[in-house]
């Protein structure tokens, strides 16, 4: 039987992974062991639901609502100093729960503290905007919808940023392999011929690293070279050239491949 | 191949460039000598002035989150290399002291050292470039010329440690792969000597040169808050005010065992960065001959070790493995399935040249990273130039692009 490959997640996967190992954890303190820290969990939890907060390699990472976002973010800029937003991006759990996971990295530089704001929102789903807030949000969204497809409510300008405006697909989605799908390879080719020349000029012009053993043109038949621009098809032996020369050179044999010995037994 | 008909018609993403009201549509770039790689601006004129600008970013994308999720660790280190290629160091260390502090990893103190060593000097190159392509820019072709030749003696030094001039991968996760080679401080020591002399040269030739003050002072300004909103770091925030250097908030590595001064300014225009380049560059001398000396001093205390001992992530020293049958397979296994991260999320930002460089990394235990995030300095200050141009004239177009300095490699990841 055909081993499963799983379609929702065609990204590189290890392949040995031992039956009894357990991965360890970074570790997760309690946020009341961190004062400033504390004070400003208290201040959000005043005003919004905070569903987990811990703390994890020295930053805080609070989890809410996701309709409360834009006012949690206008809470921590205005009354609790995170006057940057740093980055946000989106974590893909679509094979998992058909999720994805969002995150802003908040940097409060009077107080040398960073939190990580997180929340889920179902596939489909778009997100407020907090371009209002943070200009910077404008071209992080834009990335983030680029590469997931999540749009963002409110936007200014929700087009893509990073990727052609006509590309199809969401490359940082785990459905979407590395190498690019159908339409990334023939991108370049629909759009100069057009889709109807695809098969005219087939995958192997398409790829440019390709290398043809028919070519004469180029150096594809190393060692069974022919004057250039011969035409070579299938049925033409291949006729080994050898560049050595015909007497031989001081201290050189000139090898003689028929009359040379080839040992099969490699225990001998 | 067959002949095909060409259907290339130009493609400029519903701009009219028939108006009926006197502006223009200008597209800079993406190919302008002085749009630093591949920056495509979109500018709608009134006669020279602009009122509406329209970054295109995206050019050099190359996918580099998507590779890292499909790269082992320390397969991915020579792709960060690529982002920042004009102090790639910053980069490979960016991303190394994410994983250790994943991994909760302590390097040794000679390898601190030597990465401290690594930062300033691309942080030296990375200054030099930005001096001489923005003197460039502005037509102070002496200045490039100048600016370009300290910088070669930079990159052969580095060249010398780790055998490559731009992309140097010379980090490792844990440590460093080599210990500086024999003449590293002598060469280092004399060009630090002569650099002071340099510097003022620069000074000389641009601080009150005419030319050089119109394109530059009351240009570009930025103001605090703009700053903030934006997501500016590095000299860009420096610049508007805000004395904010994590190497001095946060540090990392033995910054705080070193004595430095962040310069900052409360203009915000296209003069202050320049000034904050230029006495950054002093700092940086500065903080190198505390390295020389904390280096000398690993030395006499017989500190040998460059990289962390963690069999379980780090491969043991060549010694070993080629000696010691254990060390020989836990590299195999290292080098064939990869170091297997705790369960975890880890964002680590550190001060490159440009601003700074985050690394945001959800790890799910396996040998892959669930997710990886770029956060370079760059793409904010590309971003910046919506807001920053409308209202500026033409030639200051090429000088703000100069002085935010930003590197297309980090823009589009």
């Amino acid at each position: 039987m055909r081993a499963y490959t799983p379609k929702d997640d065609v990204q590189a996967k290890s392949y040995y992974t031992d039956r009894f190992y357990v991965a360890p954890q970074v570790p997760k303190d309690d946020v009341s062991t961190d004062a400033t820290f504390s004070a400003d969990l208290e201040a959000i939890k005043a005003k919004f639901e905070v569903k987990d907060a811990f703390i994890q390699v020295e930053q805080m990472v609070v989890y809410i609502n996701a309709n409360d976002i834009y006012g949690v973010l206008e809470l921590m800029r205005d009354e609790l100093a995170y006057t940057q937003l740093t980055e946000m991006s989106a974590i893909d759990w679509l094979a998992k729960d058909n999720t994805f996971e969002i995150f802003y990295q908040m940097l409060s530089m009077t107080k040398r503290k960073r939190i990580r704001i997180k929340y889920f929102i179902e596939n489909g789903q778009a997100v407020d905007s907090v371009e209002k807030l943070f200009r910077s949000a404008d071209w992080s969204e834009r990335e983030m919808f680029d590469m997931f497809g999540i749009e963002a409510n409110n936007h200014p300008f929700m087009k893509r940023i990073l990727m052609p405006y006509d590309w199809q697909g969401n490359p940082l989605l785990k459905t979407y392999p590395l190498e690019g799908d159908e339409f990334a390879a023939w991108y370049e080719v629909d759009k100069i011929y057009g889709k109807e020349a695809r098969e005219a000029i087939g995958p192997e012009i398409r790829d440019t690293a390709r290398v043809d053993r028919y070519d004469s043109e180029r150096f594809a038949r190393l060692g069974f070279e022919v004057p250039k621009g011969t035409e070579i098809t299938d049925d033409m032996p291949r006729t080994e050239q050898n560049y050595q020369e015909e007497g031989g050179v001081f201290m050189v044999t000139k090898l003689d491949k028929k009359s040379s010995k080839v040992i099969d037994d490699p225990q001998r | 191949m067959a002949q095909v008909k060409n259907r290339l018609t130009p493609f400029f993403e519903n701009i009219t460039f028939d108006r009926e009201d006197n502006e223009l549509v200008l597209n800079f770039g993406p190919q302008h000598p002085s749009a630093h790689g591949q920056l495509r601006l979109m500018l709608h004129l009134q006669q020279e002035q602009i009122v509406k600008a329209h970054p295109d970013v995206g050019y050099l994308h190359r996918g580099m989150e998507k590779m890292a999720e499909n790269m082992i660790y320390n397969e991915f280190m020579p792709t960060t290399d690529r982002m920042d290629y004009i102090a790639s160091s910053s980069n490979n260390y960016g991303f190394a002291l994410a994983v250790e502090k994943l991994i909760g990893l302590e390097v040794p103190r000679r390898a601190k050292v030597i990465r401290m060593m690594l930062l300033e000097i691309n942080r030296l190159m990375s200054h030099l470039f930005w001096l001489a392509t923005t003197a460039l820019d502005i037509g102070a072709m002496t200045v490039f010329l100048f600016a370009f030749r300290e910088r070669e003696y930079l990159m052969d030094i580095i060249e010398g440690y780790c055998g490559a001039r731009l992309t140097h991968a010379a980090i490792r996760i844990g440590g460093v792969p080599l210990d500086i080679q024999d003449d590293f401080l002598h060469q280092l020591r004399v060009f630090l000597n002569k650099l002071p002399q340099n510097i003022k040269d620069y000074e000389d030739l641009l601080d009150t040169n005419r030319i050089w003050l119109m394109r530059m002072e009351e240009v570009g300004t930025i103001s605090k808050e703009m700053a903030h909103s934006w997501g500016c770091t590095g000299p860009m925030l420096r610049a508007s005010g805000t004395a904010w250097d994590i190497r001095k908030e946060e540090p990392y590595e033995l910054y705080d065992e070193v004595e430095f001064n962040v310069p900052y300014s409360d203009k915000g225009d296209n003069f202050a960065r320049y000034r904050i380049y230029m006495e950054e560059m002093r700092e940086t001398a500065k903080i190198l001959y505390q390295t020389i000396e904390m280096y000398e001093k690993c030395v006499e205390n017989n500190e040998t070790a460059l990289m962390a001992h963690a069999p379980k992530y780090i491969s043991a020293p060549k010694l070993d493995i080629m000696t010691q049958n254990y060390s020989l397979m836990q590299h195999f296994v290292l080098v064939t399935q990869g170091m297997r991260p705790p369960v975890g999320e880890v964002y680590v930002a550190t001060e490159s040249p440009k601003g700074e460089l985050g690394f945001f990394i959800n790890s799910q235990g396996g040998p892959y990273p669930y997710r990886l995030k770029l956060r370079a300095p760059s793409f904010w200050h590309t971003g910046i130039l919506t807001d920053l141009l409308p209202g500026h004239y033409i030639p200051d177009v090429v000088s703000i692009i100069g002085t935010t300095n930003i590197v297309f490699g980090e823009v589009d990841r």
